[in-house]
């Protein structure tokens, strides 16, 4: 299934499969990531989808029994290939995860984490810059910006999430990966994330999991179904929620199973 | 009677007891009416419990208050009329005649204890059999009254499980107290010697000197500084420089790189480490480890290198306490949650910057606890010490010199020919208490930092 946009994309699969062990996870999944949209993956829970996402940044990796097949390219630069380094890949396509994980660190530190790692920032005042800089783009500045040095897991879980992804953002990634970044929120937290999810778009391409199908609607440009390990329908999101091709799709987005 | 006779006679009356009762039981259960509340064996324990328990106590008591009651006897037997009015020799004599009384080819004694012992061996033998008549009626009475209470009803298993508990919390005090126990002789003896020896100068003198004591200063030649330096720099410089790199990078390795295959045979491996006797840990210090460290001493320039060196028990001391640091290192490492490691690697950083970085950092606490832990052990441990240091006591920051610790000084002022109330045995004591008290306060603050890190992960 091809991406309904003819520019060079951003991020491309083909024919992924993911394997636990002898559990076929992912079952010869393609698809195209655009620059400048959100992509949502929704579908019924098991259905691989935090697996599939997992691959863009190799991050099944450090998973012992799992395995890909398949082609990922990043730029058309194939990221499974031994030339490719994973710390680079890991910079250039960042993650946030469904619960919120700060490092018990401070929230500075915790920014500066990977611009330290990756040798980003040159002197104390340059890291500083990149620190207020993602904090900003994070929308948590004015909450924090007077207890830089206080625990990042002192801060509430919707806070600690956007923290998650200043740090994110602090190297300056490409593709940002996000499994279910607001189901462990309220629902005000929620619509800071989705909010700050649309701010971002533009600068970097998205991927989201999610459950929540108003969500999906709401923050992505596109959607993808998986359904036992297949991705069953890829398009426009508009066009997916309100005209599905596919009877498993319309059954899912109307409720009927899940 | 042979105590043990009695003691079995009684186990016997309980069988009989226990087989009667079930007996009984059954035979409720089949014709009775009503379902037997507790099991036929339980109505069995429940009787034997009461047969056997109250003599069994009994015989604890009476074998207690004996003595007491021999010498009441024997004090108002006509033959005592020549006893001296003098406690002490009066005394005296009487412990000739429990003696002779034992033994009574014993001719050297007193003639008036020899007079004396059949007094003694009549009154023992009457109480003995008084005391064992009785506790066979307790016997008896108890598995009347137990086996008349049973009924189809009768809660027989509330009862023996009541008693049971009874038991276990008896057992559980017995450790308890035997510590308090233990504290308190500690501390009266060392108040005894801090009669003797100002509490100032024990810790805070710097010449420890034991076999030489001048009898009007004790305390001069009683300062336990020496001591305290080598044990600090024994157990806690030397062998955590061994045990900490060590332990961190075995529990790194075992929860971060390792295979679960490799763990499965390394874990276990590694802790076995920790159930070596620690004299054989003395053997491997004092016969292999000193020479080659005294071997780099000569090397170094140091002729006259004694064989005894700090360095010889720091090392083999750390070595046995790597198991201790690894396991609690281990044990936090793997509770931090792996979503921090996820963090970290899905941000680019490698395993070792994510270990380096993160992991350790958060599992910190529970790192610090377990070297705690260990220093705690590693400065009560005596073995080493005994076999490997040498008994002189010098403040030194060389560890290729000679030092001493607490440990091998509380055994070399016990061994010998010892009077009890020198000052010289007394030090050993407050050297023991002071030791007590710091390894209780290490544990103290270890377990504390266990259960705050603990709660900060739930
Ligand atoms: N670490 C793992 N080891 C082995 N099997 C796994 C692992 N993670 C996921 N799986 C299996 O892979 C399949 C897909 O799981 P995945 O977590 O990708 O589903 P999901 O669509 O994200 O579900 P959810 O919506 O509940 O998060 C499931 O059958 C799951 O049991
Ligand atoms: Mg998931």
């Amino acid at each position: 299934m091809t991406a309904p946009s003819p520019a060079p994309h951003k991020m491309s699969a083909r024919d992924v499969s993911v394997f636990y062990g002898d559990n076929h996870a992912v079952r010869g999944v393609s698809i195209d990531i655009d620059m400048d949209k959100v992509t949502a993956f929704i579908g019924p829970s098991g259905c691989g989808k935090s697996t599939f996402l997992r691959t863009f940044n190799r991050m099944n990796d450090t998973i012992a029994s799992a395995r890909v097949t398949g082609e990922i390219t990043l730029d058309g630069e194939d990221i499974y290939s031994p030339n490719m380094d994973v710390v680079q890949l890991r910079a250039r396509v960042g993650m946030v995860f469904q619960k919120p994980n700060p490092f018990p660190k401070s929230i500075f530190e915790n920014v500066a984490y990977g611009p330290r790692i990756h040798g980003l920032a040159s002197s104390k005042t340059d890291l500083e810059g990149i620190v207020e800089r993602s904090l900003k783009r994070a929308g948590l500045w004015e909450e924090v910006k007077d207890r830089l040095s206080d625990s990042g897991t002192a801060l509430s879980g919707g806070q600690q999430q956007r923290l998650c992804i200043a740090r994110a953002i602090a190297v300056d990634p490409e593709v940002i990966l996000m499994d279910e970044p607001a189901s462990a929120l309220d629902p005000i937290a929620t619509a800071k994330i989705e909010e700050l999810i649309h701010e971002l778009r533009g600068r970097y391409a998205i991927v989201i999991v999610t459950h929540n199908m108003q969500q999906a609607a709401r923050v992505s440009q596109r959607t993808a179904f998986f359904h036992l390990g297949h991705l069953v329908e890829y398009g426009e999101t508009d066009n997916l929620f309100t005209a599905p091709r596919e009877e498993r799709t319309k059954d899912y987005i109307t409720g009927r199973y899940g | 009677m042979n105590p043990f006779a009695l003691s079995f006679l009684i186990l016997g009356l309980g069988l009989i007891g226990w087989l009667t009762a079930r007996a009984r039981a059954l035979r409720f259960d089949r014709g009775g009416a009503k379902r037997l509340h507790s099991l036929p064996a339980q109505h069995g324990w429940f009787v034997a419990m009461w047969t056997m328990l109250p003599p069994l106590l009994f015989l604890v008591v009476w074998s207690a208050v004996t003595p007491g009651l021999v010498r009441q006897t024997v004090l108002q037997s006509p033959a005592a009329a020549g006893l001296s009015d003098f406690a002490f020799e009066r005394d005296s004599v009487l412990a000739q005649a429990r003696e002779v009384a034992r033994n009574p080819f014993d001719t050297e004694a007193d003639p008036l204890a020899r007079k004396l012992a059949p007094v003694v061996r009549d009154a023992r033998s009457r109480y003995a059999w008084t005391g064992a008549i009785a506790a066979i009626l307790l016997a008896f009475a108890g598995a009347v009254f137990a086996l008349s209470r049973i009924r189809a009803d009768f809660r027989a298993r509330s009862k023996v499980e009541r008693t049971l508990m009874m038991g276990l919390l008896v057992a559980s005090l017995i450790a308890i107290l035997t510590t308090l126990g233990i504290f308190a002789s500690l501390f009266w003896e060392s108040t005894r010697f801090f009669g003797q020896v100002p509490i100032t100068q024990f810790l805070f003198g710097t010449h420890w000197s034991p076999q030489v004591i001048d009898a009007k200063n004790p305390g001069a030649s009683l300062g336990a500084v020496p001591l305290f330096w080598g044990t600090f720099f024994i157990g806690a410089v030397i062998a955590m420089l061994v045990a900490i790199p060590f332990g961190l990078m075995s529990a790194v390795y075992l929860t971060q790189y390792a295979s679960a295959t490799t763990r499965r045979w390394m874990k276990p491996t590694l802790e076995m480490l920790a159930g070596v006797p620690t004299v054989v840990y003395g053997y491997f210090a004092a016969l292999t480890v000193a020479p080659a460290v005294r071997k780099l001493a000569v090397a170094l320039g140091d002729q006259f290198a004694s064989s005894e060196s700090a360095l010889a028990a720091g090392l083999v001391m750390g070595v046995m306490i790597i198991p201790f640091v690894s396991s609690m290192a281990d044990d936090s490492l793997a509770a931090v949650p792996s979503s921090m490691r996820d963090g970290s690697l899905a941000m680019g950083a490698t395993t070792s910057e994510t270990i380096s970085r993160v992991l350790i950092p958060a599992a910190l606490p529970g790192v610090v606890a377990g070297v705690l832990l260990a220093v705690s052990r590693a400065i009560g441990e005596t073995m080493i010490v005994v076999m490997a240091a040498s008994g002189a006591a010098t403040i030194t920051l060389n560890p290729l010199q000679s030092a001493t610790t607490v440990t091998k000084q509380i055994v070399d002022l016990l061994t010998g020919e010892a009077e009890f109330d020198s000052p010289k045995t007394l030090a050993a004591f407050a050297l023991g208490l002071t030791l007590f008290v710091i390894t209780l306060l290490l544990n103290i603050v270890a377990l504390r930092v266990v259960k705050r890190y603990r709660e900060a992960y739930d």
